[in-house]
């Protein structure tokens, strides 16, 4: 019976939820804007990460090496074009 | 009439225009007559239309590359006549414009991508020994989504008009308020579809190469070029989903009313040139790594040495990839940005130059006390790598921020490109398509009538480009359409004239090649006919739809070579039966039905673009619900083609 239960995955829905409550929280508390912004962002990378892992099974494959170092790589790729982009059509105005 | 008006084209009482619409009918007739003559059409449907087999959307390919060369080509020499002399009146100033957008568009998205996609079709799955792509019905699609993007493009400068805003399509110039015709519509529309089609090759060549592999060999293991296309997937996959983006908020600009990239009402109209070279910048790494993938093939063969270097090619490549989505801010060094955004991305621009180093000194290093055999594909390979390394400094010398104000949007500009792209790219995929041409066909190119067209083509390429870095000091800006005689551009113009001619006569004996060989050459070239050393020479020429009749044993990433001279027994076990996917309509109605969508959608046709989106949803649901278990090819039937071939390998 152990076996059959799958306790990570209700473990993953139950932290998802959990995780899209404090999102909501930034909605219903009174914050300023980084404080809020950061709960966003933080809790948004947790819930893609705790998709990608509990709910698309990466890791459980034997070549979960390359999905994770592929997973790495678009990420970063995603915070270079965003922060360099910010870089030339907003910083890049202040020095 | 009200409804046709918007299909005709702009005024422009240019004879040439009219012409050409003729022209286009008239080819048009003959090739469906000629197909009706020859009673081809069940075999043009059934062969080739529905085809899934990765060697044949690979032909298919290059076919169609070779065609928008050609076109794309056309329009360079037009450029050219109309500026080889002073205040010439050949092309009226709108008329420049398209041309020169179109050729660019063309060139980039319907020639140059094309042709290494096609060549990844046709070599990878035969290089790393599978017998398809991952996902052969995603890769037919993936073709006639290009193919319908390319004809799309193509007919706008019949219906409607062409787009005229450059090939980079700068906002505010392609925004409603300065470009009120379709032509940009055409633009946005025709690259989403072909975009579209080009991600699905990304993810499919990404998983064969990934998951297909024949047993034993291990990612260091596989040939260069494969690496070279693994990289260059990697970076379709990470760039293009930004110039989906970017097209779609555009159309959404220009179609209903949106601020993206409006100067006013909070748009940002520098936006999209930062989001055209966030795609931009990697595209150029798409097209140059297969390229180089190619050099390193043929160098290797030709100079029967293995490839020197392999793990530095390898490891460049990873850092090039990496490096290509840092870079992006060169290309609008002048937009305003002060100096330390400048020189952040001027760095990194130059960093670029010391991996690309690394290959050149490889290749040379692969050449070093070879016995080198100078074939039509050699000769390339060899004219690439000074011509590659001149157009590579030129590109130091504008990563130079505060030097680049003086190049910015000079013919020096336009000089550097090409002279990295033609002998990058260009000589790559016809040395390449020389290469693989007995592969393909089961016979070998004529070399004499080949090498003509080689010096041609060089010659016609140092001609027609050089020249353009001395009037592009001297100050001659880009995209302009005429000039007065006393710039002195005149007769540096006109040797620049003469080159595109050499080169237009260069790719005219390439294809009176093709003719030729096919009428003349001999077929009993054998299976390995320029004593290759990797794993896609192990099978027959022409390849059997199977590839091959057992899955190779691999040791290294020359299989085949130690096959033939230490004895590695590449091909173990028996022949079974052989399970191939099927052929499909599905995948050129599909892509039919989203070429009429894209249409109306150019010319606000709002029931066509309701109609033809139910039938894009209906051929999905017809995907989701089909039952298709693909069929096997049985023992004999491969048994008796093997002893037409020759004998089992």
């Amino acid at each position: 019976m152990k076996e059959l239960f799958p306790l990570k995955q209700v473990n993953g829905y139950i932290f998802s939820l959990l995780l899209t409550v404090v999102a909501l929280s930034v909605y219903f508390f009174d914050m300023s804007f980084a404080m809020g912004l950061t709960i966003l962002v933080v809790t948004a990378f947790i819930q893609a990460g705790v998709q990608l892992v509990v709910f698309m099974h990466a890791g459980e494959s034997e070549d979960k090496g390359g999905i994770y170092v592929h997973t790495i790589y678009g990420v970063v790729l995603a915070l270079l074009t965003i922060l360099g982009s910010l870089l030339a059509m907003i910083w890049g105005y202040m020095f | 009439m009200d409804f046709f008006d918007r299909f005709t084209i702009p005024p422009h009482d240019d004879p040439m225009l009219y012409a050409s619409i003729v022209a286009i009918g008239l080819v048009s007739i003959a090739i469906v007559l000629g197909v009706t003559y020859f009673k081809k059409w069940g075999y043009l449907w059934s062969e080739w239309l529905t085809t899934v087999d990765h060697k044949r959307i690979g032909i298919m390919y290059i076919i169609s590359a070779l065609l928008m060369l050609f076109r794309g080509g056309a329009d360079a020499v037009m450029m050219r006549l109309q500026t080889a002399v002073p205040d010439n009146s050949f092309l009226d100033a709108q008329h420049y414009n398209e041309v020169f957008t179109t050729h660019g568009v063309v060139m980039i998205f319907f020639m140059a991508m094309a042709f290494i996609i096609g060549m990844m079709n046709f070599v990878v799955p035969l290089q790393i020994g599978a017998r398809d792509v991952a996902f052969p019905r995603l890769n037919a699609l993936s073709f006639w989504l290009y193919f319908a993007g390319a004809m799309l493009f193509n007919i706008s400068f019949v219906v409607g008009g062409s787009p005229d805003a450059g090939w980079t399509n700068y906002y505010p110039l392609a925004g409603t308020e300065f470009s009120e015709h379709v032509g940009v519509n055409y633009y946005n529309w025709a690259l989403q579809i072909s975009g579209i089609g080009t991600l699905m090759t990304g993810i499919n060549f990404i998983a064969t190469i990934m998951k297909m592999r024949a047993p034993g060999m291990t990612l260091m293991k596989m040939p260069m070029f494969t690496w070279s296309a693994l990289i260059t997937n990697l970076i379709i996959v990470f760039a293009f989903p930004v110039l989906t983006i970017a097209l779609l908020m555009g159309t959404l600009d220009r179609q209903f009313f949106t601020n993206f990239f409006t100067t006013g009402d909070g748009g940002m109209d520098m936006m999209w040139a930062n989001l055209f070279w966030i795609w931009g910048h990697p595209e150029v790494y798409i097209l140059i790594l297969p390229a180089f993938g190619i050099y390193s093939q043929i160098i290797a063969t030709f100079s029967q040495r293995n490839l020197y270097g392999y793990k530095s090619m390898v490891a460049s490549m990873v850092i090039i990839s990496l490096l290509s989505f840092m870079v992006w801010v060169h290309h609008f060094f002048t937009m305003g940005q002060g100096a330390v955004a400048n020189s952040i991305f001027s760095i990194t621009t130059m960093a670029i130059a010391v991996p690309t180093g690394i290959k050149i000194f490889n290749w040379l290093l692969t050449m070093w006390k070879g016995k080198i055999r100078f074939t039509t594909p050699m000769m390339y390979s060899v004219a690439f790598i000074p011509l590659f390394t001149i157009g590579g400094v030129t590109g130091v010398m504008l990563a130079i921020a505060s030097a680049d104000y003086q190049y910015h949007n000079t013919m020096f500009l336009v000089a550097h490109f090409h002279n990295v792209i033609i002998p990058g790219v260009v000589f790559a995929m016809i040395a390449g398509l020389i290469y693989y041409w007995p592969k393909m066909f089961g016979f070998l190119l004529n070399e004499r009538i080949g090498k003509w067209a080689f010096w041609n083509i060089v010659i016609g390429f140092c001609l027609s480009f050089f020249p353009m870095y001395i009037t592009g000091l001297n100050g001659q800006a880009r995209r302009m359409y005429t000039y007065s005689e006393a710039s002195g551009f005149g007769p540096l113009s006109m040797v620049s004239f003469f080159g595109a001619l050499l080169l237009a006569i260069g790719f005219v004996l390439i294809v009176y090649n093709v003719y030729y060989s096919f009428r003349y050459a001999p077929r009993n070239v054998g299976d390995d006919p320029w004593n290759a050393r990797s794993l896609e020479w192990a099978t027959h020429n022409p390849v059997p739809e199977y590839n091959f009749a057992i899955t190779p044993n691999v040791n290294s990433s020359e299989a085949f070579w130690d096959y033939k001279k230490n004895g590695h027994d590449l091909f173990k076990g028996e022949i079974k039966d052989i399970h191939m996917p099927n052929n499909s309509g599905w995948s050129i109605i599909f892509a039919g039905i989203f070429f009429v969508f894209a249409f109306c959608f150019v010319f606000h046709v709002w029931v066509g673009v309701i109609i033809a989106f139910a039938g894009i949803i209906g051929c999905l649901l017809y995907r989701s619900f089909e039952k298709d278990d693909g069929h096997h090819i049985h023992k004999e039937e491969i048994e008796e083609t093997e002893k037409k071939f020759g004998g089992a390998k």
